[in-house]
C-alpha cells in the first residue's frame, strides 16, 4: 500500500521548509497544499492540528505529526533506508537536539525583532542576533556541517531562516556577513543541495511578503 | 539502585542539579527507571557555578548529565538520552515513530504552555494577570486530562502500564502545581475536573522511580515564598 503524505504549509514559513528539505531528502513523494494562514484556515489544517492551528502540519496516511522538529525526527525514523539526518550515537544525537533546541529559541524571536521593531528595542535585537549567530557559527567550526561531513539535522533546523536573512538586514538595517561569514559559506553550501534549494523560497519574495506584513501592521 | 554496567555504559555519571527543580526531576525519575548508580551534585547557586558555566556555557542552567566526560544538556533531551544509551530498563519512549512524535508534542506542550502558566501565576503582577493565568493554565489540564484517556488507552499511565516520556515531563510539574494549588485556592487537578489526572497523580507519585526524588511540597512552598516575592506568596 502507497504511502499517502501530505504537507500543509504557508511558504514563507522557516518551519514548513525543514520538513519540506526533509521529505526531500528521503525521496518522499509528497502533496503540498498552500494554506491561507491569514485569512482562511482549511476545515483539515483546523481538524488535524486542534491545538495550535498552525503550519506546518504533516499528515501521513491521515494521522497529524505537528510541529517542525517532531516532524522531522518523525520523518527520519519512518523512511530510515536513506540520508540519515539525525546521528546513530545517543550522545551526537543529544548534541543535535540541543542546538535545534537553542536555534528554536532564538532565531525566530530576534529576528522577527529586526523587521518588527524600531529604535532602541531594534538595536538591541540587532546587536542579539549577531550574538546568536556567533554562537552557532563557533558550533559550526571548520566543520562543512553542523553533524560533521554529512548535511543533517541541525542544518536542516537552522537553513529555513537562510532565506530570511536579507530581510532581516534590509528592514532592519545591518550587516551579517561581517562577523558571520563562515555561518554565510555554510549557507551557500547548503543551498547547493537540491533538497534545500527546492525548499527555500526566493530572498525578494520573503523581502516583498515582510513588506506586506509591514504594511498590514502598520510596523 | 543498583549498578547497571552496559557495553560502554559503565562510565562514570553525574547529574548537576538542584532539588527544586521540575527539570531536574526529570532526569533523576529517569535515571532511576533504569536503576543507574549516579552522583548528585547540588548547585545552589547554578549562574556563579564553575562546573555549569563549564559544562553549559550556552544556557548557564541545570540539569547536566556528565556521561565519562560528555556533556548532556536539556531536561527532556537527558532523558531520551538516558532511554537510548542503557536499553537494559523498560523503555520510556514508545518504539513506533507515531507515538514517538505524539510523546515529543506533548512534552513541548507542557514546557511552553503549562509550565509558561504555572510561572506566570507565581510571578503575576496583580489579580487580572494572575485570573488569566489561573485561566491558562485549567485549559491546560482539561487538554491533559484528554491527551492521558487517549495516551494511557485504559492503562494506568500516559505511556500505558509503566511511566513513559509524557508521565515524567508532566509528573514533573506536580510539585509545582501543588504549591500553586496552596497560594491560590485553586485546585488544579480534581476529582471532579481532572479524574483521571487525580487518580494518575497518585500512580506517580507512588511510583517506586519517583517516590524516592519527589521534593517535599512543605520545602517547595518554603522555597517559592522565597524566590517569587510576588504577592500570591505572602
Amino acid at each position: 500500500m502507497e504511502d499517502e503524505v501530505i504537507l500543509l504549509n504557508f511558504w514563507p514559513s522557516m518551519f514548513g521548509m525543514r520538513t519540506m528539505i526533509a521529505l526531500e531528502e528521503k525521496g518522499v513523494k509528497y502533496e503540498y497544499r498552500e494554506e491561507d494562514v491569514a485569512n482562511n484556515k482549511s476545515p483539515l489544517l483546523l481538524e488535524m492540528n486542534p491545538i495550535y492551528k498552525k503550519i506546518p502540519v504533516l499528515i501521513h496516511n491521515g494521522k497529524p505529526v505537528c510541529e517542525s522538529i517532531i516532524q522531522v525526527q518523525y520523518i527520519d525514523e519512518v523512511w530510515s533506508n536513506k540520508n540519515q539526518l539525525l546521528p546513530s550515537d545517543p550522545y551526537q544525537r543529544a548534541q543535535a537536539l540541543f542546538w535545534a533546541d537553542f536555534i528554536e529559541k532564538k532565531v525566530f524571536v530576534c529576528g522577527r525583532k529586526t523587521w518588527a521593531t524600531k529604535g532602541e528595542e531594534l538595536e538591541e535585537a540587532k546587536k542579539d542576533f549577531i550574538e546568536i549567530l556567533k554562537t552557532l557559527q563557533s558550533e559550526l567550526g571548520d566543520k562543512p556541517y553542523f553533524g560533521g561531513d554529512q548535511f543533517g539535522f541541525v542544518d536542516i533546523v537552522l537553513i529555513g531562516f537562510y532565506s530570511w536573512f536579507p530581510a532581516y538586514q534590509k528592514f532592519g538595517n545591518f550587516s551579517i556577513e561581517p562577523e558571520c561569514s563562515k555561518l554565510m559559506v555554510w549557507g551557500k553550501r547548503c543551498m547547493e543541495r537540491e533538497s534545500v534549494a527546492k525548499s527555500l523560497p526566493e530572498s525578494e519574495k520573503v523581502i516583498g511578503y515582510v513588506l506586506r506584513l509591514k504594511k498590514l501592521y502598520g510596523i | 539502585m543498583g549498578l547497571v554496567n552496559g557495553s560502554n555504559n559503565d562510565e562514570y555519571v553525574r547529574l548537576l542539579g538542584a532539588w527544586p527543580s521540575p527539570f531536574v526531576l526529570r532526569t533523576r525519575i529517569a535515571l532511576n527507571l533504569k536503576r543507574i548508580a549516579y552522583e548528585y551534585l547540588e548547585e545552589e547557586d547554578t549562574l556563579n557555578s564553575e562546573s555549569v558555566l563549564n559544562y553549559n556555557p550556552v544556557h548557564k542552567q541545570i540539569p547536566i548529565l556528565i556521561h565519562g566526560n560528555k556533556p548532556i544538556r536539556e531536561s527532556l533531551n537527558i532523558v531520551m538520552y538516558v532511554d537510548e544509551t542503557w536499553l537494559s530498563g523498560p523503555p520510556i519512549l514508545p518504539s513506533d515513530p507515531f507515538d514517538r512524535a505524539v510523546a515529543r508534542f506533548w512534552d513541548v506542550y507542557i514546557d511552553e504552555h503549562c509550565f509558561t502558566s504555572i510561572n506566570g501565576v507565581a510571578v503575576a503582577k496583580d489579580e487580572e494577570e494572575r485570573k488569566a493565568a489561573i485561566a491558562k493554565l485549567e485549559q491546560c489540564m482539561a487538554l491533559l486530562e484528554e491527551t492521558f484517556q487517549e495516551c494511557s488507552k485504559g492503562r494506568g499511565f500516559f505511556g500505558g502500564d509503566n511511566i513513559g516520556f509524557i508521565d515524567i515531563g508532566f509528573g514533573s510539574m506536580l510539585g509545582p502545581l501543588k504549591v500553586l494549588e496552596k497560594f491560590t485556592g485553586v485546585k488544579f487537578i480534581h476529582p471532579e475536573n481532572t479524574p483521571n489526572l487525580f487518580d494518575w497523580a497518585d500512580r506517580f507519585y507512588a511510583h517506586e522511580a519517583v517516590k524516592p526524588v519527589m521534593p517535599d511540597i512543605e520545602k517547595l512552598v518554603e522555597f517559592a515564598k522565597l524566590k517569587f516575592n510576588t504577592s500570591i506568596f505572602k
